[in-house]
């Protein structure tokens, strides 16, 4: 776990006063949006969760934290079926989304990833314009009538994914010429570009130097007014920076999960407290 | 712990060892570039011998003397009814007896002296009276007048000016006399005789006098099997690539075939040849020596090259594309047809072309199927009797006219143009569709 030894002690002094200003939605207030049930997974013979059991809320930041191969991740694309691609994965549980079972007979997945879009560890835009890059998803979705429905869809996103200035002038230049920020929120703009309801985010400042990092979590803070956003992070100062909510994984199982406060000042289980004082991972 | 971590580790060799070793290395480095620089040369050297070699025998081919006379059309030869729309007498016209009295006034040549005129009726070709008929087929206005007319010499005459009958040779030893020899001379004196660009090289069909042989029939053929292998083997090869590298479950089963086509790439191509005559001819009934059947044949060699070569470009395409496509909500095939094949082009177009530049020169299973024919007429369809490029010019270097053995390094030429403009084509379109992610 590569958390900064010398910064540890500011991000848990900083953290509650940070989170509290940024909480937006009082606890008794939260409404339910995901609910996993009793979810069990295997990669063929490998188990890879166990009985997790997680409440994600509407309309604010929940960030999945955990050493490498807990599964945070596997956890993250059970939400929008990403693992059915995967041979040999085999799931067992209920996830609910607003109260329906996602992985129901009747639940198609093209559809289900159109509600919950997915942006990626390493900036993977589509080897296109930027323009074709964001109208791509409305596009298969049949969400325009007109072309000038597409450009205000792609304007629109590319605006709320806080690019919009930076490219307005090169819209028909290919996406992958331009830096990994910029990529990163051109996937972020591609991802809300069909309105998903939940943003799916498989740590997506990883591969991002800390000022475009900075920039992408300032772009979380504003995106989860209208969105529920689920993170993966290795940053612990960036799950205390941009969560409400924090889930601790541990080798497949969730160990904790807890206003992010409680998780960084108070945790209830010591695997917790040695997790994100340092002590291992 | 610490103690052992802080000091340094004994070195074992003295300064001077490790600086030999050094050098060996570098010496080492410096032997494998020269051996690379050699392998490279000797190739090289290969290479030009080649060229020059059918280069230095074939250029000649694609010029073809011919004898430059005035010709009277004469109406009562050609046309006796006077009515120039009756194309039936004028296709039984006699227009080389019209071309040899022209020679004959060239070279005042007696009326009577059969001799004579049978040794300087030699000098032209047979393809003379073709010659005529279809100039004045193609323009009837011609009979009654007078007009000069390139007509093709016999091989001989074109084998000495171009150098291959030698003037010293005692006459009973050469196919030409010292009387003919004379007149060409004479000819040669007042222009009347000159080597041109050879046209019917590339128009004419097969022919028994090397003068009017040409390789017309056999191109048609090619471009006709080409085209069947490329409609038929890539977008099934492309199918079938696809098929197998994103909706095949992995079983038993998806790797025999794995392993059956990798195993058919490498199928010499005469028993594909032997597949094609017991399939398309024996058991499907088609016609012998059709472009079809050859490009069917072809198609089937062509088929595992494609397969290989496209699902290598699928494996290459970025796992992070195809996620990034699933993950905004587009279904497989969408996510094959937008993202993945798209990126494939250039792998799918370098497939494509170095299977067709394979199947274009393959002459073995063709030889199977009776492509191997003495064929005049253009092939109006896939179906009619036709050659190939590369049959030719196995039909020709095995006949015996001197004037054959220029005519097969020149195909030979023509083919390799061909193959080298293919594999450029294949270089600029890899390059053109090429997209870096």
């Amino acid at each position: 776990m590569e958390v900064d030894v010398e910064a540890r002690p500011t991000v848990r002094v900083q953290a509650p006063t940070a989170i509290e200003a940024k909480e937006g939605v009082a606890p008794e207030q939260r409404e339910l949006k995901f609910r996993a049930t009793d979810v069990n997974l295997w990669y063929g013979e490998k188990q890879a969760l166990f009985d997790v059991n997680l409440d994600i809320f509407d309309r604010s930041v929940t960030a999945l934290i955990g050493p490498s191969g807990c599964g945070k991740s596997t956890f993250l694309r059970c939400l929008n079926r990403m693992n059915d691609t995967i041979e040999g994965c085999r799931m067992t549980g209920d996830i609910r989304l607003d109260g329906e079972d996602i992985y129901a007979r009747d639940v198609d997945p093209v559809q289900l990833r159109a509600r919950v879009g997915m942006v990626f560890q390493k900036p993977n835009p589509f080897p296109k314009t930027i323009f074709e890059n964001v109208a791509y998803a409305p596009r298969i979705h049949g969400l325009c009538k007109s072309k000038a429905d597409l450009e205000e869809v792609v304007v629109k996103s590319l605006q709320r994914a806080g690019l919009y200035e930076e490219v307005k002038d090169r819209l028909d230049e290919p996406g992958t010429g331009l830096s990994g920020g910029q990529q990163q929120r051109l996937c972020i703009a591609r991802a809300i570009s069909v309105n998903p309801e939940v943003l799916l985010m498989d740590e997506p400042c990883s591969a991002l130097d800390p000022i475009a990092t900075a920039r992408i979590e300032t772009l979380i803070d504003e995106l989860k007014k209208s969105f529920c956003i689920v993170i993966v992070t290795h940053s612990m100062q960036q799950a205390a920076r941009v969560s409400q909510r924090t889930a601790f994984f541990h080798l497949g199982k969730l160990v904790e999960v807890d206003d992010t406060v409680k998780i960084f000042t108070n945790p209830a289980d010591t695997r917790t407290q040695d997790y994100v004082t340092g002590r291992f991972g | 712990m610490t103690d052992i971590a802080a000091s340094s580790l004994p070195v074992f060799a003295t300064k001077a060892e490790i600086s030999k070793r050094l050098r060996q290395r570098h010496a080492a480095e410096r032997r494998f570039r020269a051996y690379g620089i050699a392998a490279l040369l000797f190739g090289l050297i290969f290479l030009v011998v080649l060229f020059t070699s059918i280069i230095g025998k074939g250029w000649t081919a694609f010029l073809q003397t011919s004898v430059h006379v005035p010709i009277y059309f004469d109406p009562a030869e050609i046309n006796p009814s006077g009515n120039p729309a009756d194309r039936d007498e004028l296709m039984r016209a006699d227009y080389s007896k019209l071309a040899r009295d022209a020679l004959f006034k060239a070279l005042n040549v007696g009326a009577d002296d059969k001799k004579e005129r049978r040794a300087a009726g030699a000098l032209l070709s047979r393809g003379v009276d073709i010659q005529l008929r279809n100039a004045v087929l193609a323009d009837p206005s011609l009979i009654g007048q007078t007009r000069a007319e390139w007509l093709l010499a016999s091989d001989n005459v074109d084998a000495f000016l171009k150098g291959s009958i030698d003037r010293e040779t005692p006459p009973d030893r050469r196919p030409l006399s010292d009387q003919q020899l004379t007149w060409i001379d004479q000819l040669a004196a007042k222009d009347m005789i000159a080597k041109r660009f050879n046209t019917g090289l590339f128009v004419n069909g097969a022919s028994s006098d090397p003068e009017t042989a040409g390789l017309g029939v056999a191109l048609i053929g090619s471009a006709y099997m080409m085209l069947i292998v490329i409609l038929l083997s890539v977008p099934l090869g492309v199918a079938a690539a696809v098929y197998l590298e994103e909706f095949a479950p992995k079983s038993k089963w998806s790797d025999i075939i794995e392993v059956n086509i990798n195993n058919l790439a490498a199928v010499p191509s005469i028993v594909f040849g032997l597949l094609g005559l017991a399939i398309f001819i024996g058991f499907l009934g088609l016609p012998r020596s059709a472009s079809l059947v050859g490009g069917l044949v072809l198609s089937l060699m062509t088929l595992p090259t494609i397969i290989i070569a496209t699902r290598a470009a699928i494996k290459s395409v970025p796992p992070s594309i195809r996620e990034a496509a699933l993950g905004v909500g587009a279904s497989k095939m969408q996510v094959i047809t937008h993202h993945i094949v798209p990126l494939t082009v250039p792998g799918i177009l370098t497939g494509m072309i170095i299977g067709l530049v394979r199947a274009i020169g393959e002459t073995a299973p063709l030889l199977m199927i009776g492509m191997v024919a003495f064929v005049v007429d253009y092939p109006k369809t896939p179906l009619s009797p036709a050659t190939a490029l590369p049959v030719q010019i196995y039909m020709w270097a095995t006949a015996a006219e001197r004037g054959f053995i220029e005519r097969t390094a020149g195909a030979t030429i023509v083919l390799l143009l061909f193959l080298v403009v293919m594999n450029s084509a294949a270089v600029y379109l890899r390059q053109k569709f090429e997209r870096k992610w």
